[in-house]
């Protein structure tokens, strides 16, 4: 009973929590553009691009794909390592 | 060995596991004029070595201490990254994981990890900057680190449970990490006017995000403390925060027997 109230509350605050971001109108910028941009560009030196632009249309999402796999591959490999079973008996 | 390469491997792979590139308190390439971006990395360097050190020398001790700062490494990567929309602000920004970090390696090697994480972010991300890369050090890897460690030593001699000591360690964290950052823009940035005065309206600026992030990395800190604490008790003993369970007067006699 108890694990399904929590299941529903984390349920109710989840679908909250995206309606309130899809339905609220503003732009979700970073705070970099809003605060830091904003005092950079003031003081007359805004953000230059990066030396190695890798936001250049679906390549970004590529190496995601690719990282992914590998790094969820290897952490799954190493987890009973990093992460040993409690042991119960210590209680 | 081969268990090190791989979460090296994983360490590097997670770099690039993400799905934006977000920007919140990074400092973007260009924006430091030359001298502050070589102060902030002659600040920064010291502290960095003295991580290195302190890897070198607790790998030597105990060689699986590598697989939990790989590990954590990657988180610190992760949650600098992770983009959060903010309602009350209408804006998105990130926490910092260097709390939750220094809880579990202590702050010298949350230095090393934030360095490689944020080398990374702005080598493959955007994220940051290489000319910048010194101050975000300072005010995430050295700041964030060694205010959310003492926040949390203070809290726990001061008999706060564990729970609330690593929530107050991850709101700090993140807080100092804001502060630091407003206070190297407004020393670059302030020019003839009021450097006060700047550094007071950036701070200003960043607290209707910061304020409910910063609660919200309180809670991460205090979750993930919670998840890892029964499993790798040994992290936390080995940095003295924690004192070892005491071995049970039976389980000491079922021993003899």
């Amino acid at each position: 009973m108890k694990k399904v109230f929590i299941g529903f509350l984390v349920l109710a605050v989840a679908v909250g929590l995206t309606f309130l971001v899809v339905r609220v109108t503003p732009k979700w910028e970073g705070v970099d553009d809003t605060v830091v941009g904003k005092y950079a560009e003031e003081a007359g030196r805004p953000a230059r691009r990066a030396y190695i632009d890798t936001d250049r249309g679906d390549l970004l999402l590529f190496f995601f794909l690719i990282a992914g796999v590998a790094g969820g591959f290897v952490g799954g490999y190493c987890f009973r390592e990093l992460f040993p079973p409690q042991k119960k008996d210590q209680a | 060995m081969k268990q090190k390469q791989l979460v090296y491997i994983y360490l590097l792979f997670m770099a690039f596991a993400l799905p934006s590139t977000a920007q919140a308190m990074h400092i973007s390439e260009g924006v430091l004029p030359p001298q502050w971006a070589a102060l902030w990395f002659i600040v920064a360097f010291p502290f960095v070595a003295w991580g290195l050190r302190d890897l070198r020398i607790k790998s030597q001790r105990d060689p699986a201490f590598k697989l939990m700062v790989g590990l954590v490494g990657s988180a610190v990567f992760v949650i600098s990254c992770m983009p959060i929309p903010v309602p009350t602000a209408g804006t998105c920004s990130h926490p910092c994981g260097t709390g939750m970090a220094a809880i579990l390696i202590g702050p010298t090697l949350t230095v090393v990890v934030s360095s490689i994480a944020l080398l990374l972010q702005a080598l493959f991300l955007s994220h940051g900057g290489l000319t910048t890369l010194g101050g975000n050090i300072l005010s995430m890897g050295i700041v964030g680190a060694f205010t959310g460690w003492a926040v949390f030593r203070i809290t726990r001699k001061l008999g706060l449970p564990v729970w609330s000591a690593a929530f107050l360690c991850g709101v700090v964290s993140d807080w100092a990490t804001y502060a630091t950052t407003s206070f190297e823009l407004a020393s670059a940035l302030h020019g003839t006017s009021s450097f006060l005065k700047m550094f007071a309206a950036i701070g200003a600026s960043f607290m209707p995000t910061q304020i409910p992030l910063g609660i919200f990395e309180g809670v991460i800190t205090a979750g993930i403390y919670q998840f890892i604490m029964p499993r790798r008790p040994e992290v936390v003993e080995c940095l003295g925060v924690e004192k070892p369970q005491p071995v049970i007067e039976s389980n000491k006699a079922e021993a003899v027997v």
